[in-house]
């Protein structure tokens, strides 16, 4: 039973790798918040899961599924550089329109994919064990993505995307064009959310038009774990440390849930967990004048006693 | 290799707090020139800059490096024409990043950037070897984030990164003001150096006035978006930094003011 259970939470923990290792390319590497997320999770799962009821190969599919997020994100950086409208409000709007878009897709509000071939069930037909196909399956995909992000980071281009989230003014006067790359990025970040999302409804059997949400704060809390656990400035160790939080993530989530919290308050669980670890620094600083001025006022009664 | 034909800039242009800031700039710099720039408050000096790096287009008139019309051209277009360092040390670098990874988004000016690993083993060694001629050490820290460097080293790193992959032009902009003295004089060591070596053209903007004189060929004075004052050759040779002030005070009609100048340095 216990088993069980850790097997399924560490399972939706590589799923969700996938999407929060998306949110680390846009907020952490692009220096972007970007809240596409919220839609292309969705849209991943609308499109995979309309092509695999329609009879396409299941991993053509997925495919076609990070196409679809890689030009939501497309769509954000464009109204972004090109328009000139802030990042955040770029997302929501894409976001928003991704709604629609995505009940446009489905053509109702679910999905379910009982008897379809997916991914899963598709390689358990090549002889995996019914038991382990998931866990198998999506450690295998969640490495092949966090080498192939690893070593772009460290190509060329990915040292440029790198360097337009860290230093715009220095990467453009280098001769790159920052809205290209800020494109690029967002893209490349979509995508991989879509992969997130079409993953997750061929593994929990469905896909729905609500799935999207609060899955940003999903992925920035797995973030921000990671970077508890695993402190680095290196890229590999970064990406590891994205994916052991993501998992973390799950587990805490688990035990909230074994502990008696209702499923219905997980997400301001997470939220409220969110806004003290990026608070924390905030927060010290209060402490601290908190002690300081504290520390004056006695000072000060000890110099009224000494008159 | 610079010519600035009729530069009008105007911000906010038809707004209530229109500002025209640069009035007709008429300047022609030869190959070589190194050109500093005084000036007062809002005189326009790093507007000028501005507009020959491609941050701005201006409302009127044409920027030509190199024989070529780059007016309406983007700061990435004209990047392998034009090198640039900030005055501020965090602005000239990728923090988060290596010195040697720096270097590698350096070396590539105006270069198509592909898919295959920035770093390796050929360009390392060169990237020593352009390191140690900076003589801070840098050579033996190539893996270190460059957020762990001084501002001094940091804007040695920035000045070097500017130079490489052969620009025409070297913008300076007050590019040793956060410095201390002593750090600020080994980079213009530094900066001396490599404008030599790359035969480069500059332009150098500076509130030091002592430091426009004993640097380059050539200075300008600027007041309200025109320039005042040209200075080069003989006339130059033997200006002293009160004949400087005498002089602004005479064409201006006013004293030089402004809250950062340094007289005497």
């Amino acid at each position: 039973m216990w088993l069980n259970i850790l097997q399924g939470t560490i399972e939706q923990g590589l799923v969700f790798s996938l999407l929060a290792m998306g949110v680390y390319l846009t907020f952490r590497i692009l220096d972007f918040s970007d809240l596409t997320v919220e839609g292309s999770f969705p849209l991943g799962a609308s499109v995979a899961a309309v092509l695999i009821i329609n009879g396409m190969n299941p991993f053509l599919a997925t495919f076609f599924a990070f196409i679809a997020g890689a030009l939501a994100g497309m769509i954000t950086g464009l109204i972004n550089t090109k328009l000139k409208i802030a990042g955040l409000l770029a997302g929501i709007l894409t976001m928003t329109s991704l709604y629609s878009i995505n009940l446009r897709i489905m053509g109702r509000s679910n999905i379910p994919l009982l008897r379809e071939t997916t991914i899963l069930t598709a390689i358990e037909n090549w002889g995996l064990s019914e038991r382990f196909v998931a866990l198998v399956v999506f450690a295998v995909i969640v490495l092949l993505v966090k080498l192939m992000l690893d070593y772009f980071l460290y190509t060329e281009i990915g040292m440029s995307v790198r360097a337009a989230g860290d230093s715009p003014l220095m990467i453009e006067s280098l001769g790159v064009n920052t809205d290209r790359i800020k494109i690029f990025g967002l893209a490349m970040a979509n995508g991989l959310v879509a992969l997130s999302g079409a993953l997750t409804c061929q593994y929990q059997g469905f896909a729905d038009v609500g799935m999207g949400i609060g899955m940003i704060v999903i992925g920035l809390a797995s973030v921000i774990i990671g970077e508890v656990v695993i402190r680095t400035s290196k890229i590999r160790f970064a990406t590891l440390g994205v994916i052991v939080g993501s998992i973390i993530y799950r587990l805490a989530i688990a035990l909230a849930l074994q502990l008696g919290f209702a499923a219905t308050d997980l997400k301001i669980v997470t939220a409220v967990l969110v806004i003290l670890a990026l608070g924390a620094p905030s927060l010290r600083s209060f402490m601290i004048q908190d002690e300081f001025a504290a520390r004056l006022m006695e000072r000060g009664a000890s110099d009224a006693q000494a008159k | 290799m610079l010519k600035l034909n009729k530069l009008h800039k105007i911000f906010d242009y038809g707004k209530i707090n229109e500002n025209y800031v640069l009035k007709n700039i008429n300047l022609h710099v030869p190959k070589g020139d190194f050109v500093t720039i005084i000036g007062s408050n809002g005189a326009g000096k790093s507007t000028l800059l501005n507009l020959v790096a491609g941050t701005f287009f201006p409302e009127m008139g044409t920027v030509e490096i190199d024989g070529q019309d780059v007016t309406g051209w983007p700061v990435h277009k004209r990047a392998p024409l034009v090198g640039r360092v900030f005055q501020d040390p965090l602005l000239g670098t990728a923090t988060e990043m290596t010195i040697e990874e720096n270097l590698s988004l350096a070396i590539k000016r105006g270069q198509p950037r592909r898919l295959r690993l920035g770093l390796n083993k050929k360009n390392r060694a060169e990237f020593r070897h352009l390191l140690a001629l900076l003589d801070l050490g840098l050579e033996d820290r190539l893996d270190c984030a460059v957020k762990l460097l001084s501002g001094g080293q940091r804007q040695a790193l920035t000045l070097l990164m500017a130079t490489m992959g052969n620009p025409e032009i070297l913008l300076l902009d007050e590019y040793t003001a956060a410095l201390d003295p002593k750090t600020a004089l080994q980079i213009i060591e530094i900066t001396q150096r490599i404008v030599t070596e790359e035969d480069l053209t500059v332009l150098m903007v500076t509130h030091d006035l002592k430091q426009a004189l004993a640097m380059g060929n050539r200075t300008i004075m600027m007041d309200q978006g025109e320039i005042i004052l040209d200075l080069k050759g003989k006339e130059r040779a033997h200006i002293t930094v009160a004949d400087l002030l005498a002089k602004f005070a005479e064409r201006s009609g006013r004293e030089l003011s402004d809250d950062r100048i340094l007289l005497h340095g």
